[in-house]
């Protein structure tokens, strides 16, 4: 219960702080922030009911007023803005990734939580986010996917790299995919 | 932990977090029946006069918390003048504008503790058992503490990057950063086990 609990915990502060440091250069050239790996990689290392809680966690203290989101943003007015969908789609993204990631985990390598990644923190969300932004910005769905497309490449890196995190730190941590 | 309150002291600070909160969900809904650009300029005036009344300084505070919006409302009014329909653009700028500058104020003028409460307040109405809602509570309390301290053993991870190669620190780091994350997590979790455990 208590390794559970500050799993969660610290988990919702890697979001945090992966937001918070420069942007690190995830292609040679491209800084991409780092938190929406941070999303992916809580699901596909503590799996879907401990990764989703994780990141409502760290929503909740971004909706509390702290300023965790990448760039400092945060406070309830980001609720109200029109990338809203994402965020609600945050979580649900941690947990489809974390229950692809549970399903696939007996056969190792990094290709499959990095799928997990993909499925859920890139289809899963950019659905969800352009569904808000559709509802937020007044546009048809297919005029807020032309608005979501230049960061998918961006995304699909992160999937990749979400893979091999993952699949490093299982290795160092063989004990963490326990439940 | 820095928080988005402001430290200049205004009338909003001394309203209670509730009704705040709940003023707030209502004109965040009435925002998206209104139509028209007359409407939705009087909106955004009236949401700046509530910042104004709080001081040049506090208003100022107040626009450069929206400077994160100006990605979409260029991309809104690029559209919209391309597409040839400027105002229905400008009206869906303005409402948002208003909807997120109003938040926003709420967010700036109220301390972490009340929202706490309230929160606390709503889940036990909810009939969340109370050993739940402090399970919540303690997670909130690890999360502020250990953001800090993640983002500076970040900062380490990054100077010690550095100084091995001219290369920018990349996404290599997030590998250490995270076993950093799940080792605390361990520690933290037998430290709490230790004193006495969760419940």
């Amino acid at each position: 219960m208590e390794r559970n609990l500050t799993l969660i915990a610290l988990f919702a502060a890697l979001i945090a702080a992966l937001g918070l440091l420069p942007k690190l250069n995830l292609v040679s050239g491209v800084p991409i922030t780092a938190q929406s790996m941070g999303i992916m990689l809580c699901g596909t290392v503590l799996g879907a009911k401990r990764g989703g809680l994780a990141v409502l966690l760290f929503l909740a203290l971004v909706a509390l007023g702290l300023p965790l989101l990448a760039g400092g943003r945060g406070g309830l007015g980001v609720f109200a803005g029109a990338s809203v969908g994402y965020l609600v789609g945050f979580p649900i993204a941690a947990f489809v990734t974390g229950l692809l990631a549970q399903v696939w985990r007996d056969r190792g390598g990094f290709i499959f939580p990095a799928a997990a990644a993909l499925i859920g923190g890139v289809i899963v969300l950019n659905l969800l986010g352009i569904i808000g932004m559709s509802i937020k910005l007044d546009k048809s769905l297919a005029e807020a996917a032309v608005l979501a497309t230049p960061y998918i490449p961006g995304d699909i890196i992160k999937c990749v790299l979400a893979g091999l995190i993952t699949q490093g730190l299982l290795k160092a941590r063989p004990g963490l995919a326990r439940v | 932990m820095i928080s988005l309150i402001s430290e200049i002291s205004t009338p909003y600070h001394r309203w209670a977090a509730g009704p705040k909160l709940l003023a707030l969900s209502l004109f965040t809904l009435a925002i998206f029946f209104v139509d028209g650009i007359v409407p939705s300029t009087g909106i955004v005036v009236a949401v700046a006069i509530a910042y104004l009344v709080c001081g040049l300084r506090f208003a100022r505070q107040g626009l450069r918390m929206l400077r994160p919006m100006l990605y979409f409302v260029v991309i809104i009014l690029g559209w919209h003048w391309a597409t040839d329909s400027i105002i229905e653009g400008a009206v869906i700028v303005l409402r948002l504008l208003a909807a997120v500058a109003a938040a926003n104020l709420v967010t700036m003028t109220t301390r972490l503790e009340d929202i706490l409460d309230i929160i606390q307040r709503i889940l036990g109405r909810l009939w969340v058992p109370e050993q739940a809602r402090r399970r919540f509570a303690m997670a909130i309390a690890l999360v502020i503490r250990f953001t800090p301290v993640l983002v500076q053993k970040g900062g380490h991870l990054v100077e010690a990057w550095r100084a091995r190669t001219v290369k920018r620190p990349g996404w290599r780091l997030v590998l250490p950063m995270a076993l950093l994350a799940v080792d605390d997590a361990e520690q933290t979790a037998e430290a709490l086990k230790a004193r006495g455990g969760l419940n």
